[in-house]
């Protein structure tokens, strides 16, 4: 199978996401630059950290317009799967892909550490390999992770079983001194209604091998992996 | 023509700057302070002769890109 990789000015984690994927999970992997709309052929689709576009005006309010995009949008309605992490899932939610929006922290600081998070829901493309409510000790690095909802969606995302991830403590426990950076209900991550489009603040790409600390991200692209060498998603259709 | 255009936090989300800036008035003295919010405000010209036009684009472009819905409202005046 293989991984597209979406290249905008200002992404700083497309190397890390193309090494994990060729290097650690030997598939086949391509950059999708952000002028193009080509998208290659690809069968996910990554939209890696950074700061695209200097993160002017809101993150991710600027990167939602490049041409490649609208490619990125075509392919999710088409139930394609597409996982966000940390910018890209603001550019997510900026497109309307995800709902809700990510905000500046709590606490008004950049945070880099290892949180830990608590696996909500293994029957997505991206989390089928974990166990449900399996934790997970996983990196954040975010200036803009707040992620708010109104109270009306907040309830058809628990309601749906949008929230795949939650931060917890060690035991597994979600509650506000787990909580980084002030997201509503803890969360994470979460995907759409049909479950192919995922946005998450943490980083699995950075967590892939024990010599950086932790492999607990793996699952995650191992689960792309079965999940599209085993025919594909159909989601919740 | 040019524009002005607020953008603000919709009441109800939690401004962590807002806060921060309300704490740091409070301890220079302004105890009487409250509510401080902090937003955004974008100006431009718009190169068009009617003002209506003029109105029309930049709301087209408030929920377009420069406001997000989802957490902030926007408003905005044309100036001659």
């Amino acid at each position: 199978m293989k991984f597209g990789i979406v290249v905008l000015p200002g992404s700083n984690c497309d190397h890390d996401c193309y090494y994990v994927v060729k290097h650690v999970f030997g598939k086949e992997a391509t950059f999708l630059w952000h002028r193009d709309r080509d998208l290659k052929g690809v069968d996910c689709i990554i939209l890696p950290g950074g700061f695209s576009y200097g993160d002017y005006l809101r993150p991710g309010a600027i990167g939602r317009f490049s041409p490649i995009m609208e490619e990125v949008v075509a392919f999710a309605k088409k139930g394609g799967p597409v996982i966000g992490i940390c910018n890209g899932f603001q550019i997510l939610t900026e497109a309307g892909l995800l709902p809700g929006a990510l905000m500046r922290n709590r606490d008004l600081r950049f945070i880099c550490d290892y949180v830990w998070v608590r696996v909500e829901r293994k029957d997505t493309p991206f989390t089928s390999r974990y166990r449900e409510g399996e934790i997970l000790r996983i990196p954040i690095a975010h200036n803009d992770g707040n992620y708010v909802v109104d109270e009306d969606i907040l309830k058809q995302l628990e309601d749906n079983n949008q929230i795949v991830f939650r931060y917890c403590n060690r035991e597994g426990v979600v509650d506000d001194t787990s909580n980084p950076n002030g997201s509503m209900a803890n969360i994470a991550g979460v995907c759409n209604r049909d479950g192919n489009v995922l946005g998450m603040m943490p980083h699995p790409e950075r967590c892939c091998e024990a010599i950086l600390g932790g492999e607990d991200g793996k699952g995650i692209f191992q689960s792309i992996i079965e999940t599209i060498e085993g025919g594909g998603w159909n989601g919740n259709r | 023509m040019k524009v002005k255009v607020y953008v603000t936090l919709k009441k109800g989300v939690f401004d962590p700057q807002g806060k921060a800036v309300e704490d740091a008035l409070h301890s220079l003295g302004f105890s009487g302070v409250g509510n401080v919010r902090v937003g955004k405000y974008i100006e431009m010209e718009i190169n068009s002769t009617s003002t209506k036009e003029a109105e029309r684009q930049t709301k087209e472009m408030c929920e377009k890109l420069l406001a997000n819905p989802v957490i902030e409202d926007y408003s905005f005046k044309v100036e001659g």
